[in-house]
């Protein structure tokens, strides 16, 4: 069982006992633990159990490699699913659970599965959810669905109670990595004066070599990593960032880099997590290589780990993994494990070694230490359920049908080689080669992930680029300490224990154990014809577990490259793609959350509409007042009192959101022209008039009023969406055709609060503000004037977007609260009100005005929208004017815009088609309208509506049937779209 | 003259660093050739014009280079309309657009030895090489802005106005205490 040691452990203080629970149970470590030596310290293998079979599931790996030990973290707003406890720093308080079970980690009914392997065979989705075909959705998925996933999604209404927030860094050098490859290549990149930032994932730098105890330039690594260290901390030109993984190298020398701040000390006045989003001139790998599992039978049980993870546990946190301890291995490194263990007190039950003869260093060490040295050997089985009790050994080279020794032991360190990580290098096309030798792929250093200049921005170094001794990982880093370690003897590439092991076995020998993919799985799918490693890869579920193969991977290669009978590296791998490991949804988002989640766009009267119980309707990153409902009333009643109030007296509207763009120069009108569909540039100064905008198919794209400021200058207003849009569409021209054309756009929308006062009174109420002269004569519709109004700068417009008497009155937008207080005042005694959106839509569709967006839709023209008298004969060209003119716009047969009054007076649905009887040519049912717009008009107390029908204006009087929003037809009246004052009597006044 | 309020009515925050609404403020778009506003610039305020993507300040005003056709004056809000009108009477007839832009953008001000972190979090920009009287366009996380450095630990950041709110919002957020990164230092 496993248990802590007396005495050791480099990273923990055991003077800080912490208390901590898993599942409810009371246990203690210390700081400095990681939540997997503090389990383990307390004598916790069990920590979960597997996605298919449900086996039990034990911590095998000591790092972010843990494809095992991952449990619930936390409850209600800070819990989080899927937490590897290898990575997960202990702290006071800590509560975790394990998943994927039911009802208990101890006992889990689902492990039946297990029972029923012969039924859950490669593939096992795929073949068994095919027929009967209507199954798929109601009765399989349902199925899949229960049983997918490990930990529980966080509770539905729980938010996070964390900070996060990004960071932009730059760098001339990017170190991946704080072993000492990663220590040294940042000194050496340091010491040429280069800005260098060094990230490490874990909290403690140093990676293997301060476990492995090599002497570095005399002094321990331990002491050496110090000293680096602190030399790189006093530098200015270098940022260390510990618990800081990169996740993701992109083009450019782009990286993204995970900084877990305080997921130590939850409820920290600090940000959860940090996203460093750094530009580097180049990334340097350090990232050290991951230890591979053996395959024999029986290696998912709890208590089966990486000898390296063993290693770590004993020298880092002296925790060790059981009292009586087997070494398997095919490597030297291993050894490394046995010493320790022994070292510490902890029983050796032998090094089990598949290679013919071990005779190297490290071998001679232990067996001088008196261990059991056992060569030529495989484990044929681990014997034991939820915990191991022993090993059975055979001959390495047999099918295992002769077991000559059964070993008592309760845990097994076990060591496949080495692959090196290169993930990072690999991210953005750095290639990778085969290495006999290590059998290993490690990046090729001829084929690096090329920057813009088509040069290398990424080199590997140290264990991550191949090298796996102490000596050679400096020299590789740019060092040139001198170090002492054991020489190394060969290793032997083992992919399956013993050799020739037969079926059952084979099926009991696990690649991937969170997926539970067993060598006899990916021999299936290659017996079934599978043949690429990514379709395998999906076939099986191999390397798709939340770890994503970082054990797996190349174990299961070799098996797949061994059944297809070709090399490994005709095999290739997976694609590796970021994140290196997850990374929260939190840090993603930022600090891009609740109130500044997205830009909010406030006019200068935004807060009093807040305050006025405003209801708003979003329209582009604007707000806008839909209605400003009174007491109790609906948005409906709201509405139509502010009709009623601007049709009978007197209304307000904040137009301040309408684009508002100053076009100025000798080519200005010929600019204008060529943007409008109508002549502008014989507009007179002091004038306004109305303009279509159409995109080069001629399609309607933004509308609105031009007013000619001077000779030069003309102000083009645009749909309060379609400002920036209309902004970029200008410049476009001007940038990149018509670049000889002087003319300057200056966007002066948010220069100015626009309010727009309307209604018989409108004017009783300006003039009672004072200032300029409004009168008719003065001020004649569509005309615009600049003076003072009730004391403020203001340019005053006479147009009109509801057929009453309108101003539109801009001012300095510092002063468009105040302005706007003191219309209300002045208009109290003839009960001004504002209104909003709806209303505004309410007064423009009584007037059969188009809005951009209802009837438009990017397939409408102005001769649509009977607009042709806003479409210049005279000028020889303008945006569009050729597209208008294609067979299919100049059809008689196209939909055009109508007015629709329904007989029973109701409100027709939004967007209702009309429908014909039979079938278009592609099968659907053929129609001949829709309505593009619909409301119920106050003034006229019945539904009104507008909408494009077949052949519409030649059908005056005819009446039609829409669909009803209840699956029936309604029958309206095709009409005159303005149903209000059709001789625009009442606006100009 | 009515009351003139800012879009961030003078607002105030304390964190990693101090910020401050600066208030009302006077601001003219220049376009045009850089040779001809700079003749401008010369006559009527009595500045150099400001190299590539940095920022001439004199008594009283600021000139700010943001395009190659295009500079910022920074003012006082009463006086810019004047300053307006004389820069269009020295440009003349030449191909030059004048236009007082004073209620069009906040300016929020930020002091402190962790300014620079504090942008760092919401501006994709290198503040390493960044000496005073140097100007970026850039973006504060969602929107575009421009900031530029008044003095060792002083800068300035404009945006437009109607997302002044969110702006400050998300300086406030990234600048609170516990948030320190030493990157620059």
């Amino acid at each position: 069982m496993s248990h802590r040691l007396g005495t050791g452990g480099r990273l923990i203080d055991r003077t800080r006992p912490m208390e901590f629970t898993f599942n409810g149970k009371a246990m203690r470590g210390y700081g400095g633990d990681t939540l997997a030596s503090a389990m383990l310290g307390a004598g916790q293998v069990l920590a979960g159990r597997s996605f298919k079979y449900h086996r039990p599931r034990g911590v095998v790996a000591s790092g972010a490699e843990e494809p095992n030990a991952l449990v619930g973290l936390g409850e209600g707003q800070r819990f989080e699913p899927n937490q590897r406890t290898t990575t997960t720093e202990l702290f006071s308080g800590l509560k975790a659970t394990s998943q994927n079970h039911w009802p208990s980690l101890e006992f889990d009914v689902g492990a039946v599965n297990s029972k029923l392997w012969r039924f859950f065979p490669a593939g096992f989705y795929y073949k068994t959810f095919i027929a009967p075909r209507p199954f798929w959705k109601h009765v399989y998925e349902p199925i899949i669905r229960r049983s997918a996933g490990l930990g529980k999604a966080p509770a539905a209404e729980s938010r996070d109670a964390d900070r996060y927030e990004q960071i932009y860094a730059f760098c001339d050098v990017l170190v991946i990595g704080g072993g000492i490859a990663g220590l040294a290549a940042a000194k050496a990149a340091a010491d040429k004066g280069q800005r260098v930032v060094l990230v490490e994932q874990t909290v403690a730098f140093g990676g293997r070599a301060v476990v492995d105890g090599a002497v570095i330039d005399g002094q321990s690594a331990e002491a050496w990593v110090a000293a680096q260290l602190a030399a790189l901390h006093g530098m200015d030109n270098v940022t260390v960032l510990s618990r800081t993984m990169a996740s993701g190298v992109y083009d450019h020398g782009y990286v993204l880099a995970y900084q877990r701040v305080a997921d130590h000390e939850p409820g920290a006045d600090k940000p959860r997590h940090r996203l460093w989003r750094v530009r580097a001139g180049h990334v340097v790998t350090a990232t050290g290589a991951i230890e591979r599992p053996l395959s024999f039978a029986g290696n998912d049980l709890p208590g089966v780990m990486l000898a390296a993870a063993v290693r770590d546990y004993v020298v880092n946190w002296a925790v060790s993994p059981g009292k009586r301890v087997a070494v398997v291995t095919n490597n030297d490194d291993a050894y490394r494990t046995a010493l320790a263990l022994h070292a510490a007190g902890v029983a050796v039950a032998a090094v089990i070694d598949a290679r013919a003869e071990a005779t190297g260093e490290l071998p001679a060490k232990a067996r001088a230490a008196g261990i059991r040295v056992l060569e030529d050997t495989a484990i044929r089985h681990v014997e034991g359920g939820k915990a191991v009790t022993g090993v059975a050994l055979c001959r390495f080279d047999s099918d295992g049908g002769a077991v000559f020794e059964t070993l008592a032991c309760d845990a097994v360190a076990m060591s496949g080689g080495w692959s090196p990580v290169v993930h990072l290098w690999s991210h953005c096309g750095g290639k990778l080669t085969w290495d006999e030798s290590g059998a290993f792929f490690r990046p090729d250093p001829a084929r690096p992930p090329l920057g813009q200049d088509g040069q290398g921005f990424v080199t590997a170094v140290g264990t991550a680029n191949g090298v796996l001794d102490t000596a050679g990982v400096l020299a590789d880093a740019g060092s040139s300490a001198v170090v002492e370690v054991e020489a190394e003897a060969p290793m032997k590439p083992v992919w399956m224990m013993p050799a020739q092991a037969d079926y059952l076995l084979r099926a009991k020998m696990w690649l991937d154990p969170q997926n539970d993919v067993k060598v006899s799985d990916v021999q299936l799918a290659a017996k079934e014809g599978y043949a690429s490693v990514e379709h395998t890869k999906r076939y099986t579920t191999l390397g798709m577990a939340t770890d994503q193969g970082k054990l797996s991977n190349i174990n299961g290669l070799a098996i797949l490259s061994d059944a297809l009978g070709q090399p490994i590296p005709q095999t290739g791998t997976t694609t590796f793609r970021p994140p290196y490991t997850p990374i929260s949804l939190g840090v993603i988002a930022g600090e891009a959350r609740g109130g500044i989640f997205q830009p909010l766009r406030k006019t200068a009267m935004h807060d009093w509409h807040e305050a006025k119980g405003a209801h708003w309707e979003p329209v582009g990153h604007w707000r806008r007042p839909y209605c400003y409902p009174q007491g109790n009333e609906s948005h409906k009643d709201a509405v139509a009192r502010e009709i009623n109030q601007v049709r009978g007296s007197v209304g307000l509207l904040d137009a301040s959101t309408l684009g508002k763009l100053l076009v100025k120069g000798p080519d200005a009108g010929r600019f204008v022209d060529m943007l409008y569909t109508n002549l502008m540039s014989t507009l007179p100064v002091g004038k306004c008039r109305y303009g279509l905008m159409c995109n080069e198919n001629g399609f309607l794209s933004d509308d609105g009023v031009v007013a000619r400021l001077s000779e030069d200058s003309f102000l083009c207003h645009t749909t309060s969406g379609g400002a920036d849009r209309i902004l970029a569409w200008m410049e476009d021209w001007l940038q990149c055709e018509w670049w000889d054309w002087k003319v300057h756009v200056i966007n002066l929308t948010e220069q100015f609060a626009q309010i727009a006062v309307v209604g018989p009174n409108a004017r009783k109420v300006l003039e009672k503000l004072g200032g300029m002269d409004v009168s008719r004569e003065a001020l004649p519709f569509m005309e615009w004037r600049e003076g003072a109004l009730g004391g403020v700068q203001a340019r005053v417009f006479r147009i009109s977007f509801s057929g009453e008497l309108s101003y539109e009155i801009a001012v300095p937008a510092s002063q468009g609260q105040a302005f706007w207080e003191q219309l209300l005042a002045a208009g109290a005694e003839f009960g001004v009100a504002p209104y909003g959106t709806e209303a505004l839509h309410v007064l423009r569709a009584e007037k059969g005005f188009i809005m951009i967006g209802d009837e438009t839709d990017g397939t409408v023209i102005p001769q649509d929208l009977g607009l042709s008298w806003a479409i210049s004969k005279k000028k020889a060209d303008f945006l569009g004017k050729r597209g208008m003119e294609r067979t299919a716009m100049v059809s008689a047969d196209r939909w055009k815009l109508v007015g629709l009054e329904t007989l029973d007076g109701s409100v027709l649905p939004d967007g209702a088609l009309a429908p014909l009887p039979g079938k278009t040519p592609n099968g659907q049912q053929a129609t001949q309208g829709r309505v593009t717009s619909t409301y119920h008009s106050p003034t006229l107390g019945k539904g009104i509506a507008m909408g494009l029908v077949h052949r519409g204006p030649e059908r005056m009087g005819e009446v039609i049937a829409f669909q009803s929003a209840s699956g029936g037809e309604v029958s309206a009246r095709i009409v005159d779209p303005c149903f209000y004052d059709k001789a625009g009597e009442k606006q100009d006044v | 003259m009515s009351e003139v309020v800012s879009a961030l009515a003078g607002a105030r925050a304390s964190g990693m660093v101090e910020l401050a609404d600066a208030g009302a403020t006077g601001m003219i778009t220049l376009r045009g050739d850089h040779a001809l506003l700079g003749a401008a610039v010369q006559a009527v305020l009595g500045l150099a014009m400001p190299e590539v993507r940095r920022v001439v300040a004199g008594e009283g005003a600021q000139v700010l280079w943001m395009s190659p056709d295009e500079l910022l004056v920074i003012t006082g809000y009463d006086v810019a309309p004047g300053l307006a009108a004389d820069l269009q009477s020295a440009l003349g007839d030449a191909f030059a657009t004048v236009a007082v832009v004073s209620d069009a953008r906040a300016l929020i001000r930020l002091s402190g030895a962790q300014a620079r972190d504090v942008l760092a979090k919401l501006c994709p920009v290198d503040f390493a090489d960044f000496p005073v009287g140097a100007l970026r366009r850039t973006r504060a996380a969602q929107v575009a802005a421009a900031v530029w450095r008044t003095s060792d630990s002083d800068w300035s950041l404009i945006c437009f106005r109607s997302v002044a709110g969110y702006v400050w919002e998300a300086l406030v957020t990234v600048a609170q205490p516990g948030g320190e990164v030493a990157l620059y230092r």
